[in-house]
């Protein structure tokens, strides 16, 4: 415990100077442009309710699929190989791959040289996730959305939260946390001190502290955010 | 200018209620009227009054004194938490908070007159209104099946007495009988729910009645946690549970209450207890104010819960077309909060910051055997999108699954409280 604090404190210091952290929300790409990018592998791909394999396997519900694992497709050893080892196709897998397919998979079967351009790749990729469980659907379906991604800046542990902001986003919080400071199966929030309360938050964005719910709560607030929670939580009943 | 709550404490009071009519902004007290009384709407009201310290009159209008909350009537099923603990009322929003609440049913909305008719025959007035009624089933989903013979076929998909009475069938089963559940199409009420309450049910059969079967028939091809599931029914349940999907049929489902047949793509089977979960759609009174679509839910605007179809109205929950977002209580109270202070907002100027939704939905599948997904939202330009989640793992081992069940009786209590007070 302590050493992870020690270790949060050490880089949120060490930090590059990073500008304001806005909380924003943006698209994978354009799946309208994807489409037309899309001609690259129709040839050898089908996508669709009734897409089938062909010299290619079929992409529909590609997101989320463990590599090499469509019944019955002849993949080579090493995509084999890989799904095996657990590549999964995410966002992240399935961009590496199409910005130089060996790099990921050294012995694959597709014979395409990699899209280059990384706003293509978005838009391909915005076209592809169309054809994939809905998130509505299957909560533990692949976003469709990217988050800003907030960095820590040097004055971090300096900002002078808005209690008024932390009062509204505190709404979050209290649907498992309760208010007047219970601890049933989930801890206590109330009457932290402002910086052990910042500290806790940012080691939960950073993955040094475990529990996937707070590092998921906490990943997308920004250093003002987390400012002002912790100055509404600090005064909560006094 | 920004009001906050404490230029409002007691000047609203003082200036009392106008019944008759709405208020424009900045004369009398504002309304708000709710409709529906659940993890919406509710939560709406708590935090519209909390937050407002009696600037806004805030009207409440649910049929039902108590409420029994959807989540958690698995459990119930399961024989892990009694009815008495999942049943809620209406009584600290009125007390603690001065929440106006109506037992009464909405049954129209005039929006040019921004006015709601009960079925009592009182119609109400409103500056906003924020409509949260829950799901209805789609007339005709399953062929057979309509809520005359809801005694015989329980759907429970609405807790309460539908609960008790299934939980009351599937203890009555025959020895080595069937359960069958007709499981619904996508979009609906708690993506991992039916799947939770197989997972109960078995438990329940495992105990009572360890020859019984249980026959899942699906129309869809996946479903939520659905690697979780069947991980956990081969080990707690073996041989206990068969699922039959589109492939073979399970989209071609009708039944026969009578003779307590369910034929799949033409087959007749004959089962014991059988659970009907039809199709949804938004509660009844969204279409009639003309607030849903063609899919039969409600567009909003993303960033405020908005009708996009109405601009003085809020829409929450299950009635809702809300992108990428479950339908869950979890998801219509993160929802409420946004609605929430958008009304606030609208009405006595409160702040209004940039909204973020959330979600996690927790099953059991045997006895502390918890598993949890959850994700994190945030509105795009054209939709609610998920931009980051977790689900738990296979094969995690028994003290993280003790953990997680844990965990959930914690969310239920917060909730409850962050809900009814």
């Amino acid at each position: 415990m302590r050493e992870e604090l020690s270790l949060v404190l050490a880089l949120a210091l060490g930090g590059a100077g990073a500008g304001r952290a806005e909380t924003h929300v943006e698209a994978i790409g354009d799946p309208v442009r994807g489409a037309e990018i899309w001609v690259y592998c129709s040839g050898c791909h089908e996508i669709g309710p009734e897409a089938q394999a062909s010299i290619g396997p079929p992409l529909t519900g590609l997101f989320g699929r463990r590599a090499a694992t469509v019944a019955g497709f002849p993949y080579s050893r090493s995509m084999q190989r890989a799904g095996q080892d657990g590549l999964t196709w995410t966002f992240e897998t399935l961009d590496a791959y199409l910005e130089n397919p060996v790099v990921l998979v050294s012995g694959t079967r597709m014979s395409f040289p990699g899209l280059e351009d990384a706003g293509e790749r978005a838009d391909l990729l915005a076209f592809l996730r169309q054809y994939s469980d809905k998130p509505s659907n299957i909560p533990e379906a692949a976003p469709t959305a990217r988050a800003g991604d907030p960095e820590l800046s040097e004055a971090t542990l300096a900002l002078a939260g808005d209690p008024g902001w932390g009062e509204y986003l505190s709404s979050e919080c209290t649907t498992c946390h309760q208010r007047d400071g219970s601890d049933q199966g989930i801890p206590s929030i109330t009457l932290w001190p402002e910086r052990k309360f910042v500290l806790a938050m940012h080691a939960y964005k950073q993955h040094l502290r475990p529990h996937p719910v707070m590092q998921m709560m906490a990943g997308r607030l920004s250093d003002e955010e987390i400012a002002a929670l912790a100055a509404y939580f600090g005064a909560l009943g006094l | 200018m920004s009001l906050n709550r404490r230029s409002f404490l007691g000047t609203g009071l003082a200036l009392g209620a106008a019944l008759s009519a709405p208020s424009a902004l900045g004369q009398a007290r504002p309304r708000v009227v709710i409709v529906g009384g659940g993890a919406g709407g509710a939560t709406a009201a708590r935090y519209i009054a909390k937050d407002s310290g009696g600037a806004i009159d805030v009207v409440l209008i649910e049929p039902g004194k108590t409420y029994y909350t959807c989540f958690f009537s698995n459990l119930y099923l399961g024989g892990f938490r009694d009815l008495a603990s999942i049943a809620h009322d209406y009584g600290r929003l009125a007390s603690q908070y001065g929440i106006n609440v109506i037992h009464d049913l909405a049954v129209d909305i005039d929006r040019e007159a921004r006015s709601v008719a009960l079925a009592s025959g009182h119609a109400l007035g409103y500056d906003r209104l924020i409509v949260s009624p829950g799901i209805d089933f789609v007339d005709g989903a399953v062929p057979g099946w309509d809520l005359t013979v809801q005694n015989r076929m329980p759907h429970a998909w609405k807790a309460g007495s539908q609960t008790q009475l299934l939980k009351a069938q599937i203890e009555a089963m025959r020895e080595g009988g069937v359960f069958c559940m007709v499981a619904p199409p996508d979009p609906y009420r708690c993506p991992p729910g039916p799947y939770e309450r197989i997972s109960m049910v078995a438990h329940v059969l495992k105990e009572r009645n360890p020859t019984a079967k249980i026959l899942i028939v699906d129309p869809k091809e996946k479903f939520s946690k659905q690697a979780l599931f069947e991980e956990g029914w081969g080990r707690h349940y073996p041989g206990m549970i068969e699922r039959i999907g589109p492939d073979f049929g399970a989209a071609n489902v009708e039944v026969r209450p009578d003779s307590m047949e369910v034929v799949i793509d033409g087959t007749p089977e004959t089962v014991d207890v059988c659970n009907v979960i039809p199709a949804q759609k938004a509660g009844h009174i969204a279409g009639i104010a003309g607030l849903a679509n063609d899919s039969g839910f409600c567009p909003i605007v993303p960033g405020t819960m908005q009708s996009r179809i109405d601009e003085n109205i809020y829409i929450l929950g299950d009635a809702t077309i809300a992108g990428d977002m479950p339908k869950s209580a979890f998801s219509a109270n993160s929802q409420a909060k946004v609605a929430a202070m958008q009304v606030r907002a609208a009405l006595i100027g409160a702040r209004a910051f940039p909204a973020k939704y959330s979600n996690t939905c927790w099953s059991l599948i045997d006895t502390g055997d918890g598993v949890k997904v959850g994700a994190s939202y945030q509105a795009a330009e054209d939709k609610i999108a998920k931009v980051d989640g977790f689900v738990s793992q296979t094969g995690e081992d028994a003290a993280l699954r003790k953990a997680t069940f844990e965990e959930s009786l914690g969310w239920y209590a917060g909730i409850t409280a962050d809900i009814f007070g």
